[in-house]
């Protein structure tokens, strides 16, 4: 394969409007960048690759998350089948922008993330995989805080891989 | 082909149900088939329910969801006999819509 001038040119050129668009970024955005992290409209890709939950968390909101009561999950003390354990969220906090369950020993943590529109109830319910016994965690950001709950759920076959 | 998307939404009062079940491998990457080989990932990135114009809920999925998946959220402000419009995208880029009236 041979590249020819016009198209090394192109290239260059791009490359050239690519590092300026760069240098815009890292001087104007930098300042609001932890709150675009949360409200980002776009697949969070990034954050379901992150391996760890804390890592996850990290990736998808920018924060850590702290303990409430006012976040009810409702997951199986015992799941016979790891690839669909129902889990649910319900919480009485307002202002609810965003719901995520996590799953702490997946390959990948972060199984799922919803966003909640005002005006939407903020309760969630849905299936899961796991591939074994772990902590499930469920997330919920309101007013720009997170809030999470946590319960252990033994899975008898795992739900992730042969 | 018959959409992939069954989806249920009843309003009560004010506020509507929504219950759907959509038929998707949501194949995680980590199985193996009976010849050993992995399986690549398949699964839905981004499914999106739109009422008036507006989007109600958004779900981010990753392949931690179960097979088929399913979900039930609840929103304000539907009416008996508005329209609901559902749409997902994979990972492979495919993507379903279909639309249904609240009961």
């Amino acid at each position: 394969m041979s590249i020819t001038t016009s198209e090394f040119s192109g290239r260059r050129r791009l490359v050239l409007k690519g590092a300026g668009v760069a240098a815009l970024i890292g001087l104007g955005v930098v300042a609001i960048a932890p709150q675009a992290l949360a409200a980002n409209d776009k697949y969070p890709e990034d954050a379901f690759k992150q391996k760890g939950q804390a890592d996850a968390i990290k990736a998808l909101y920018g924060k850590t998350a702290e303990p409430s009561d006012k976040v009810k999950m409702d997951a199986p003390e015992i799941a016979e089948n790891g690839a669909v354990v129902p889990v649910s969220v319900t919480t009485t906090l307002t202002d609810v922008t965003s719901i995520s369950f996590l799953v702490a020993e997946n390959p990948n943590a972060l199984a799922a993330s919803y966003r909640i529109p005002a005006g939407t109830v903020p309760s969630v319910a849905n299936r899961l995989k796991m591939a074994k016994t772990t902590n499930v965690t469920a997330i919920v950001e309101a007013g720009g805080k997170l809030f999470s709950a946590t319960k252990e759920v033994k899975v008898t076959v795992g739900g992730c891989g042969g | 082909m018959a959409s992939s998307i069954r989806v249920r939404a009843t309003a009560n009062g004010d506020i509507t149900e929504v219950q759907a079940l959509i038929q998707h491998p949501m194949d995680s990457g980590f199985v193996k088939d009976a010849q050993g080989n992995l399986i690549p990932p398949h699964f839905i990135q981004e499914l999106t329910f739109e009422h008036d114009g507006k989007p109600v809920f958004v779900a981010d999925w990753g392949p931690a969801v179960s097979k088929d998946p399913y979900v039930k959220f609840s929103f304000k402000g539907g009416k008996k006999g508005d329209d609901l419009k559902i749409s997902w995208v994979d990972n492979k880029g495919a993507t379903d819509a279909t639309t249904a009236k609240i009961q």
